[in-house]
């Protein structure tokens, strides 16, 4: 949201938060913890823990997660309103966990 | 049932004044306006910025930024709701009716949808009777000045009658199509249409 | 690995850290000791079942008790954050589930010395370090530096002072951007490439680096350490913001 700056530091991409902020959602997908296991971009290769994906829509039903090198969607996931999941994972060569 | 616990004091952020009149179901007044991206904002100079009209048409068209901004535009004050229940009212764009742009191109006869698809991969899809008549606009100006980079500047498509993500940010074209073809969250368990008046916030199945 | 189900948490104490923020101590009925630097989801159900949720970042060192503080900051227009501030009370009940999160986490064991940055309310899951760090006495070297907009608006101002006065290899770097007080010995500008390099220079390379803050501040410092020539795989972040408030 359009926050008022509380700190003195312009905000460059407002909407980018770390995939920590996915966690809570991804413990509910996966059934496990899973910042700290590695996905693998299916774009670029790059593989890295799940905490430094760029997560972007936090708060819409859809919430996209992105390579932090490549910036490609490695995996979308949406809350439907019946409790139930959508997950896209085109994006991640692998999930390891 | 921890599901039933009532947090004491608590109402949310919904306003309940203009429900019924202005404000859509599910929705709540905010005067911020809050952005939301699926992915970063990108940065296309404007000396390489291109808005285009492609698909099922008789030429496609396209236009520079000096030509686009040279089209004629006017000032729309509309009232937006987004999908994450924000509703704000009276929003003032500088735009170009989408009417406009159709003139510069023939549609065949079996046109019956748009995609607009936007730097940085975003689609979304609507049909022709949606932005036709003065529905639709692409924006240029918000509020008095440019379009900010992260509400969708250079340009974005406004579909104000739909939720927001219809409105696509960072717009680079329109392609003309027979046949629907559901675009970035359409595609994802988002509704096809997206009326916020009737609550089409989910697809069906 | 703990349960992530949703539990009802009660509010066993409220204090203001400054005129923004405020830390809620929340009383859990079955609570796995969190690490430092993880989070909870809260969840506010209003009469009508109309619900929302936001995350907040752990203050507190992981203790024996069932019981935890969030320190969770104003933001204006928010929908959460202003009843958090302007309505709860002793004893107010909400749902909470966690402790959640791996990645943006503090190993005690780990030898390394530690470099903390935050910006604003950053600092939260960054406090819990720093207690976990003195509560435990390790003698692993951290250095905490902070920017803040002025003074005033230092969350634990005296609790990091008292820390940093133990000489047990705390060492605690104020930077003000926008207002200082008089004879003010600190930095006085947003966090910069000269300014990492300087504190750099006081803890070596082999950090353990924690950013957290908003956006900018995160992407400018992580950019500015990988040029500085830090691995980025020692420096892990954490982008606090548009959680609706």
């Amino acid at each position: 949201m359009n926050e008022e700056q509380t700190t003195d530091y312009e905000v460059a991409d407002p909407q980018t938060l770390d995939g920590n902020a996915a966690a809570g959602m991804l413990f509910e997908i996966f059934g496990a913890e899973m910042t700290l296991s590695s996905a693998r971009c299916a774009h670029c290769g790059n593989r890295a823990p799940m905490g430094t994906l760029r997560v972007y829509c936090v708060g819409g039903p859809g919430m996209v997660m992105r390579c932090s090198v490549c910036a490609e969607m490695v995996m979308r996931v949406m809350r439907r309103p019946d409790g139930s999941f959508l997950v896209d994972t085109r994006g991640a060569a692998y999930v390891r966990f | 049932m921890t599901d039933r616990l009532v947090t004491r004091g608590f109402v949310g952020r919904r306003e309940t004044a203009q429900r019924g009149q202005r404000l859509p179901p599910g929705q709540y007044l905010t005067n911020d306006f809050p952005v939301l991206s699926a992915g970063p904002t990108p940065h296309t100079p404007l000396s390489e910025w291109t808005l285009s009209i492609d698909g099922l048409v008789a030429e496609p068209v396209s236009w520079t930024w000096d030509e686009f901004q040279a089209l004629p535009s006017r000032e729309f004050v509309v009232d937006i709701s987004c999908v994450t229940k924000w509703t704000k009212l009276d929003m003032r764009w500088q735009a170009v009716s989408v009417d406009t742009l159709l003139e510069h191109v023939e549609l065949d006869r079996r046109a019956a949808f748009v995609i607009a698809w936007s730097d940085g991969g975003y689609t979304t899809n609507l049909p022709i009777a949606d932005i036709v008549n003065n529905q639709a606009f692409v924006a240029f100006g918000y509020d008095g000045d440019s379009l900010a980079p992260e509400h969708g500047g250079p340009a974005r498509l406004v579909v104000p009658h739909l939720y927001f993500w219809k409105s696509a940010k960072w717009l680079r074209g329109l392609r003309v199509v027979e046949k629907d073809q559901p675009g970035f969250w359409e595609s994802f368990g988002y509704h096809n249409r997206g009326d916020p008046w009737l609550e089409e916030r989910y697809s069906g199945d | 690995m703990a349960s992530i189900g949703w539990q009802v948490a009660t509010v066993s104490a409220l204090r203001d850290e400054t005129e923004r923020a405020r830390t809620i101590s929340l009383l859990l009925p079955s609570w796995t000791s969190h690490r430092p630097g993880q989070h909870v989801d809260i969840r506010l159900t209003a009469e009508d079942g109309y619900q929302a949720q936001r995350s907040y970042s752990i203050a507190s060192a992981p203790a024996d008790e069932p019981l935890i503080d969030l320190t969770v900051e104003r933001v204006r227009e928010g929908e959460v954050s202003p009843f958090l501030h302007d309505e709860l009370v002793v004893g107010d009940r909400f749902e909470v589930r966690g402790p959640i999160g791996g990645y943006f986490v503090w190993d005690a064991a780990a030898a390394d010395p530690l470099l903390l940055i935050a910006g604003g309310s950053g600092v939260v899951p960054l406090m819990a370090i720093v207690r976990h760090r003195a509560q435990v006495g390790t003698g692993v070297p951290c250095t905490l530096l902070y920017s803040s907009r002025e003074a005033a608006d230092i969350i634990y101002a005296d609790e990091l002072e008292r820390l940093g006065a133990r000489a047990d290899g705390l060492r605690v770097i104020h930077t003000l951007t926008r207002r200082q007080p008089p004879a003010w010995s600190g930095y006085a500008r947003r966090i910069d490439m000269k300014m990492l390099g300087e504190v750099l220079e006081g803890t070596g390379r082999m950090v353990n680096v924690f950013v957290c803050g908003p956006t900018a501040l995160v992407e400018l410092t992580a950019d500015a350490l990988v040029g500085l020539g830090l691995p980025a795989s020692q420096v892990r972040t954490e982008r606090f913001g548009p959680s609706g408030g």
